[in-house]
């Protein structure tokens, strides 16, 4: 008999729902799915207070497979459903899993606004650059030029970059990782889970049927991989010998540590109250092609949507008291016949 | 000395002005003296959509009207006894309104060339005959105000001239007997923190109530005695109040958290702002960044265990359509209120139409049903409120409540209900806290038998953890299904739940008047009420049987519409639209209907539908 009430520990097979994963064979989808089963359960939360709540597209029908409370909601809308849950319920979990045309095209306005709020809210963005569900027109983070059904001379759209965005956005937590980088992802949605406010985390993912290979470049290539540690000088390649440096026209420079020295290396900061820096490390690669940041750009706190609304009711509670209805409706102006 | 007081039984004043001469204050402030009375009466704000039009011109005149009486009126007042004009453009478009004989009372300091010219007079009207038929009476509003305020120190000219409309608040309040107190407290309250601002406005105040008495321009005043209304604790209230409140009090009533996700919109913003002020009760406001969040929040935290709503107006809705979609289909109480203005479009913004039934009743894709219901007057936005929370929350369905631009900003004497005879909806607020199918498991969609609403189970209850969504569901366990079969068997059900409200409504009551029985049914819904009532009175003290009903329940109908609507020779539908309640009828229950239809962003007059109802006695004598 143990003497502590200890919460039931939940495994990855208690967040797995009974039905059939429905995604196309070999889609990046699989692994972050996995992932995310693994990663929950340690967050020590009951599994009754999660909420995985999504849009429309392929990685939307990501709460059907999660044996907690879901919502599959509108094309664009979740950030706006999951608000509505998150602020009038500080006690849950919330989960936002959507993509990038769910995201930063028809839903854009809501992503934005839920970062500048600072709802309690864990956005998983899968970044595929390319429309699945609707079978392949080119999205807002499709490359300049790329060839699909709906671009068959090449797109003509400049892409967003989706960590630019969120950070322009005010975001108070950005990241980025990559479907199949198992040990990676899992360390940024635990951080971004734990996060309190709105967390955003991009992760590359690959559509093996609508563009395949799209983040060929930087998959499990360490040479390619710029990896973002808190407190650390920001360097990559086989053997760290590469870095990045601030350069004297303010700019950020990729430069080789053997001819510049490891005190002239930036040291990462993710916690800076400025998000100019980390904006700067977004734009080191557009689109993923050469080297490229992963890891977490920026996690500052900053007060949560919920959590003030709340004080402000219990605030006012406290002045004046629980609502009286009756005086409430009767007003001061009123008269007896 | 006191002049005379002449006794009459009931007045309409319209105070017309610039959209920034304080017109809708002045009114406000008479409404509430009137009110304090007991006076019966009824308000009718027009204002332009512009926040400040160019001054002096046409466009930016703003008006409020007002009826009072010493028995039960039902509007506003079909034409002014008295209009305040504080300004050409003010006389301008509200002459025609007047019946030859009204007083007409003139801000003479206004009337120079320049602002003659602002309001497109070619002449003086006050010279050219065109007056001819009214009353007029010239005031140098703007000169008595700024020479009353002579010592009221560190206002300059312009500042003491702002306090015109006070002058004519308190010449009016002489003319008419009403209580100096209310405002003179209200001026104190209002500008605490600007005494010299509240000296000067009550000073313009007083000097308006001391011109009446002193000058010989009037020779006597007015008094409308108390109403003799049904006993009980009566304010004053808007529908958009009255509105919030409501919603307040379905909250309570049903032991939930109110939750409203909205987007500033006109004629609908005051209820985000009232409800914003409440957060004692516990309420929770999300001014959103769009309709379409606002909406997603609030269903969002319908799905959390809130009450949850969302307030705007018809173009609103048209941005809300696809949650209202998702909502019908993953059953969870909503209420969406519909403020309607004059549409399509941007439309006339502040002026009011009721053309959104269509919208309401089918305004998204696939068969998607929910229930509709109308408010008929500003007070009864509070009770039109908790039926819709209670039928949202029986049904585990959203639910559009109408009401409109007029009803909105009108304001009427309202009857304080007892807060114990308020609906219950605790019952049908419950959550479903244990698992409902055969073998333990939880079935989100297995549906109550009575009522076929589905179980309630809010995140945070173990055991039920359940995913809803947007794509169909298979009857019962709510997985994902595209069974030809289910699809067409959950549609039905949809369908058949709504349909269903029909027996737990009251049946339509009809009023007959007394005598012979009638032949005409004159049938009504949303805010024409009071014109309807007061049109249908009118023709009966002409000698005319007519039956008048209301409807509040437009989707679905109560369930003896058709038979009530086979009982008659004629029914007459007057809507401020072309015809939407008609064509519902007339597809429903094959009667031919006829309507009276005007979409003028104003309430309908008395006068209008007396001729409507008289013009369709005439056609059934002529079928006899």
């Amino acid at each position: 008999m143990s003497q502590t009430t200890e919460l039931p520990t939940l495994t990855k097979k208690d967040l797995t729902s009974d039905q059939e994963v429905r995604w196309c064979p070999g889609c990046g989808d699989y692994a972050i799915l996995s992932t995310v089963q693994s990663v929950v359960p340690e967050l020590g939360v009951p599994r009754e207070d999660l909420v995985f709540v999504s849009g429309i597209g392929c990685s939307s029908r990501f709460p059907y497979y999660m044996d907690t409370y879901g919502v599959h909601s509108i094309h664009g809308r979740a950030p706006a459903i999951a608000s509505g849950i998150s602020a009038s319920r500080p006690d849950l979990k919330v989960f936002v899993m959507t993509g990038d045309g769910d995201a930063l095209s028809i839903g854009g306005n809501h992503l934005i606004h839920a970062l500048r709020r600072n709802v309690n809210l864990t956005i998983v963005m899968f970044n595929n650059q390319i429309y699945g569900l609707t079978k392949g027109q080119y999205s807002p983070t499709s490359e300049l030029g790329k060839i699909t059904k709906s671009t068959p001379a090449g797109s003509v759209d400049h892409p967003f970059n989706p960590v630019s965005v969120a950070l322009g956005a005010e975001a108070s937590f950005v990241a980025r990782s990559i479907d199949n980088e198992r040990a990676h992802l899992s360390e940024v949605l635990r951080r971004a889970a734990e996060h309190e406010g709105t967390a955003f985390v991009e992760v590359y993912q690959n559509c093996n049927i609508f563009n395949d290979g799209a983040f060929d470049a930087v998959r499990g290539n360490k040479e390619q991989q710029i990896r973002l540690e808190h407190g650390e000088p920001i360097r990559f390649g086989a053997d760290g010998e590469r870095g990045v440096a601030l350069a004297g026209t303010g700019e950020l420079t990729l430069v080789d540590v053997a001819a510049v020295g490891e005190d002239a290396l930036l040291v990462h900061d993710a916690h800076r109250e400025d998000p100019g820096l980390a904006f700067m490390l977004s734009r080191l690669a557009h689109t993923p092609t050469g080297p490229t940041p992963i890891g977490i750009f920026r996690e500052v706190s900053r007060p949560v949507y919920g959590q003030a609304l709340q004080a402000q009711i219990d605030d006012a509670i406290a002045r004046r008291g629980p609502g009286d209805l009756a005086e409430l409706i009767t007003g001061r102006d009123s008269w007896e016949v | 000395m006191t002049k005379t007081a002449e006794k009459v039984d009931t007045v309409t004043i319209r105070f017309a002005g610039d959209s920034g001469d304080g017109m809708q204050l002045t009114g406000t402030r008479f409404t509430s003296a009137t009110a304090a009375i007991g006076n019966d009466l009824a308000t009718l704000p027009d204002f332009p959509a512009e926040i400040r039009a160019p001054a002096g011109s046409l466009p930016g005149v703003s008006g409020f009207q007002l009826h009072f009486a010493d028995h039960d009126i039902l509007t506003p007042g079909d034409d002014p006894d008295v209009l305040v004009a504080m300004n050409p453009a003010a006389l301008k478009a509200n002459l025609g309104d007047l019946a030859p004989g009204a007083t007409v009372i003139l801000n003479a300091d206004a009337f120079t060339s320049q602002n003659l010219k602002k309001a497109r007079y070619a002449a003086d009207p006050r010279e050219d005959g065109s007056l001819e038929q009214v009353r007029v009476v010239e005031v140098p509003i703007t000169t008595l105000t700024v020479g009353a305020l002579e010592d009221v120190p560190d206002l300059n000219k312009k500042q003491k001239q702002r306090a015109k409309n006070m002058f004519a608040l308190g010449l009016m309040s002489w003319m008419y007997s009403r209580p100096t107190a209310p405002t003179l407290e209200w001026l104190r309250e209002k500008f605490a923190s600007q005494p010299t601002v509240a000296e000067a406005n009550i000073a313009a105040f007083e000097a308006g109530w001391n011109y009446g008495e002193t000058t010989e321009v009037f020779d006597h005043r007015y008094e409308v005695a108390p109403a003799q209304l049904p006993s009980g604790r009566y304010r004053q209230i808007t529908g958009n109040l009255a509105l919030s409140y409501g919603l307040v009090a379905a909250a309570d009533r049903a032991g939930l958290r109110l939750f409203l996700g909205g987007y500033p919109i006109t004629p609908a913003s005051d209820v985000l702002h009232e409800l914003a002020r409440h957060k004692s009760f516990g309420v929770q406001t999300f001014q959103a960044e769009d309709e379409i969040a606002g909406i997603g929040t609030a269903l969002g935290a319908s799905f959390a265990g809130q009450l949850g709503a969302t307030v705007t107006s018809g173009p609103g809705i048209a941005l809300k359509a696809e949650t209202i979609g998702l909502a019908i289909a993953v059953e969870l109480p909503l209420l969406v209120l519909n403020v309607q203005r004059g549409g399509p479009s941007t439309g006339l913004p502040t002026k009011t139409e009721q053309a959104d039934l269509f919208q309401a009743v089918f305004g998204r894709n696939g068969e998607a049903p929910l229930p509709v219901i109308a408010a008929a007057t500003p007070g009864d936005c509070f009770h039109t409120a908790i039926e819709g929370a209670r039928l949202a929350l029986r049904y585990r369905t959203p639910v559009i409540v109408l009401s409109d631009g007029y009803l909105a900003n009108g304001a009427e004497p309202w009857r304080v209900p007892d807060v114990d005879d308020l609906p219950d909806l605790r019952d049908d607020a419950a959550f479903t806290t244990e698992p409902n199918g055969p073998d333990g498991e939880f079935l989100p969609f297995l549906r109550d038998e009575a009522t076929l609403g589905r179980p309630w189970a809010v995140p945070g209850t173990p055991g039920l953890e359940h995913r809803i969504g947007g794509l169909e569901k298979a009857e019962g366990t709510g997985n994902i299904s595209y069974d030809p079969d289910n699809h067409h068997r959950m549609t039905e059900l949809r369908q058949a739940k709504v349909d269903r409200i029909a027996d737990d409504i009251p049946p339509l009551e009809v009023d007959e008047g007394e005598g012979p029985g009638p032949r005409l049914l004159v049938l009504g819904w949303g805010s024409t009420y009071g014109p309807v009532a007061a049109a249908v009175r009118a023709a009966r003290r002409e000698g005319h049987a007519v039956a008048h009903a209301h409807l509040r329940h437009l989707n679905p109908f109560p369930a003896n519409l058709g038979e009530v609507l086979a009982r008659y020779d004629r029914v007459l539908v007057p809507e401020m639209n072309l015809g939407q309640l008609r064509t519902l009828l007339r597809a429903r229950y094959l009667v031919d209907v006829q309507g009276y239809n005007r979409v003028r962003g104003l309430p309908f007059t008395t006068r209008e539908l007396v001729e409507a109802i008289a013009a369709q006695l005439t056609d059934v004598d002529a079928d006899r």
